[in-house]
């Protein structure tokens, strides 16, 4: 998955930050604190820029080098913003026989980004998921927390279409 | 006393087809009509027929409405739950027979289930720890901790045959003697929840449906070992599963049946959550415990076994939701109940998360030993559209194809082996003739790659190599020679990759090789996809006999391709066309072929 550094710049703010320290307090002792830290910072970020990783080393006392190979590793945390309305497409087997690639293929086509990738205004990410376990209902997307569910290609414009003036 | 109550599922498929609005609209109806003391409405876990959710079933009739909207609540409650009459027409169609209505259990899809591990889902409020004791829980907990030694409860948890569900299938009660064995100041029970097989879900639904199941289990492994601390480790994705776990372990705490003293007995147990973070790697043991401790999940080489030395170094035990759920009601009923479920080696029953081309996608529990036939033709209501049955594909990117001609095998974790799939978690994904074999080993290949932690060189690069000749396959450019590079190299990485993900990330390939070469084959040397997938295979034909010339291909074809007078038949442009698909679609008189 791609995971290049952000060319945006950071631009956290003081609650952030005082957030951020709270939630390294609240899990400074606790064995294995540093993927619940991770965690809460990008609930409060978005993301995860090298400045957070930066607050997240020095307020743990774990090195840098440790909180980026953390960051990187797993494919929940993001060192890019996502946008607005984050679409993801479900790619787990079940939506995959019928027929999801397709649908995120348009996607990507009508939204002229590929997976990973944020719309130049912010508004749309794109990217493909494993399995939300709503297998019922395949193939799904997602965009924030709402499910769309037995999905055909041609659906896709109807959907963007509902986010056009939000 | 409520004289009437409402079961609406609130597992994640059902809440993805709007059950929430469904409960709101109920709620707000029975206030209109002053029902609201009268009947009770419990939103429950996962009922397992996700296919036709939302669901909602109505006691004491046990009438099952099954797709409901919200615009069917007023006549719903007006009719049903006022006067008492029940609408049929919204009724589960299946349930419904002349003078009456039948019971859930006698539909084909529960009729031959045996819900062990799923008892409570879909039955209790989880969000409620009474009921779930009103249901035996925690009752199993009160019997080890006052009446039976650690060895007394693994020797029944032995005796009862159960085999771990995650994945290899390793007998439960030998690995808890091992960490029992091994002394140590501090031990810990773990519970992998990172569900992370693409297609399984039923340690979701355990966790959503009935997650006390998991604390009492999980104390009795604890007391069994002698651990005083548990991690669950989650998905992140789970939200609801997080959200009801949380909530029952509070709950726990607050009835002692978690924490100092449990039941006056002297033992000490708690437990903790921690989420994951999207790395399939992390269901192996050791990568797990790793990513506990808060670090890159990679696997590291065993032994040391976690028995040994596991999490934070100290002995432990791992098993998953599904091994647990099981746990409770072998110390109630007796090893000999269990065992008396099942084949000779693979006792008990199995959760099955049915998806793919099937009907009744949802989750299913029967007996092991029962075969594919019964579970996809008489449980899973058999193929949509009346396409052929070709493979189900088990154990996700570590498991492998079932075709037609082993319908009838008996389905437990050895049988399973000696064709070379494996039971995995237990997804069960139905493919029917219009999927591409290629593509499936391509798709759970590309899936590899991308999970692949990087640690050992076989899986990083090998799987890398394995995807590329897969998709040269897929594009017509591969020769024969290939095939013979591929099945070399996936025997290679077999054999030498580090942990379980690497070992098994061939399995798909050769797999789909055994039973069916003649695809790749035909991929190969007439460079045709038989199933019509492989896009760089296919091209677009307008069937003149049958096109009317009604210009809609036309007008939604994206790049301009098909051309045509009106009411005359149209043509396709290859050098143009993407191949989108998106003209067949629109087609009203079945006139645009792909081959």
């Amino acid at each position: 998955m791609a995971n290049t550094i952000s060319s945006i710049p950071f631009s956290g703010t003081k609650e952030q930050e005082e957030q951020l320290k709270q939630a390294i307090a609240a899990h400074k002792d606790q064995q294995g604190a540093l993927m619940p830290v991770l965690q809460e910072a990008q609930e409060i970020y978005g993301y995860l820029p090298i400045e957070v990783q930066k607050m997240v080393a020095d307020g743990l006392g774990i090195p840098l080098e440790e909180v980026y190979g953390v960051a990187t590793f797993y494919a929940q945390f993001t060192l890019n913003p996502k946008g607005k309305y984050k679409i993801s497409v479900c790619l787990g087997t079940a939506c995959y026989v019928k027929g999801s690639g397709d649908v995120y293929a348009r996607l990507s086509e009508a939204l002229g980004i590929k997976g990973g990738e944020c719309t130049a205004d912010g508004k749309f990410s794109l990217e493909a998921c494993r399995c939300i376990g709503a297998c019922g209902l395949a193939p799904v997307l997602t965009i924030n927390d709402e499910v769309y569910g037995r999905l055909k290609p041609d659906d896709v414009d109807d959907i963007l279409a509902k986010y056009a003036d939000r | 006393m409520y004289r009437s109550h409402v079961l609406v599922c609130g597992g994640t498929g059902c809440t993805s087809s709007g059950s929430e609005q469904i409960i709101k609209t109920l709620e707000g109806e029975l206030e209109k009509t002053g029902l609201q003391n009268e009947i009770k409405v419990i939103k429950t876990g996962c009922f397992g027929l996700c296919a036709l959710g939302p669901i909602m079933i109505v006691y004491p009739e046990g009438a099952f409405y099954s797709m409901v909207k919200p615009e069917d609540i007023p006549e719903i409650v007006s009719e049903h739950l006022l006067k008492g009459r029940i609408v049929t027409r919204l009724l589960y169609q299946e349930t419904v027979t002349e003078d009456t209505i039948k019971s859930l259990n006698h539909t084909d899809f529960y009729k031959k289930q045996k819900r062990v591990a799923l008892k409570n889902c879909g039955v209790i409020d989880p969000e409620n720890i009474n009921e779930y004791i009103a249901y035996d829980g925690y009752q199993a907990l009160g019997k080890v901790l006052t009446e039976m030694t650690p060895e007394q409860v693994i020797d029944t948890i032995k005796a009862s045959g159960l085999r771990g569900r995650g994945g290899a299938g390793f007998p439960t009660g030998l690995k808890w003697s091992f960490a029992a064995k091994n002394d140590a100041d501090q031990k810990y029970v773990c519970c992998n929840a990172d569900e992370g097989d693409p297609g399984a879900f039923m340690d979701r639904s355990i966790l959503e449906g009935d997650p006390n199941v998991l604390i009492e289990a999980m104390t009795i492994a604890g007391y069994a070992i002698g651990a005083s601390q548990g991690y669950v480790y989650v998905r992140a994705e789970y939200p609801i599963a997080v959200k009801r776990l949380q909530i029952a372990i509070g709950e726990a705490r607050e009835m002692g049946f978690l924490g100092k003293d449990i039941f006056g007995s002297g033992f000490d147990f708690d437990l903790d959550i921690r989420l994951g973070a999207g790395a399939f790697v992390c269901g192996e043991e050791t990568a797990l415990m790793t990513s506990i401790e808060g670090k890159r999940g990679e696997p590291r080489p065993r032994p040391p076994f976690p028995a040994e030395k596991g999490l934070f170094g100290k002995p432990s035990v791992l098993n998953n939701v599904e091994t647990y759920a099981n746990i409770p009601q072998i110390i109630l009923n007796g090893p000999e109940w269990f065992s008396s479920m099942g084949t000779e080696k693979s006792k008990g029953t199995k959760v099955f998360a049915l998806g793919g081309k099937i009907n009744n996608t949802g989750l299913v529990e029967v007996p092991m030993g029962t075969t594919l036939r019964t579970i996809i033709e008489e449980i899973g209501g058999g193929i949509p559209g009346g396409k052929k049955f070709k493979a189900a594909q088990t154990g996700g990117p570590s498991g492998g194809c079932i075709p037609a001609e082993h319908m009838d095998i008996e389905i437990d974790y050895d049988n399973l082996l000696s064709i070379g799939s494996m039971m995995g978690s237990g997804g069960l994904i139905v493919m029917d003739e219009d999927t591409c074999m290629v593509d499936i080993a391509k798709f759970f290949l590309e899936f590899t790659v991308d999970e692949s932690c990087g640690k050992c060189t076989p899986c990083r690069i090998g799987t890398k190599r394995m995807y590329e000749i897969l998709d040269k396959i897929s594009k017509g450019k591969a020769t024969m020679q290939d095939i013979d590079r591929l099945e070399k190299l996936a025997h290679y990485i077999k054999d030498n990759a580090l942990c379980g993900l690497g070992q098994t990330a061939p399995n798909p390939v050769l797999s789909t090789l055994h039973f069916f070469r003649d695809e790749y084959v035909a991929h190969i040397v007439e460079k045709r996809c038989p199933a019509g997938v492989c896009k760089d295979l296919l091209n677009f034909y307008i069937r003149e006999d049958k096109c009317k010339g009604c210009t809609l291909c036309a007008r939604n074809c994206p790049v301009g391709a098909i051309s045509g007078n009106v009411k005359e038949p149209h043509i396709i442009d290859r050098s143009k066309c993407i191949k989108c698909g998106a003209c067949i679609e629109k087609c009203k008189f079945g006139a645009i072929e792909k081959h």
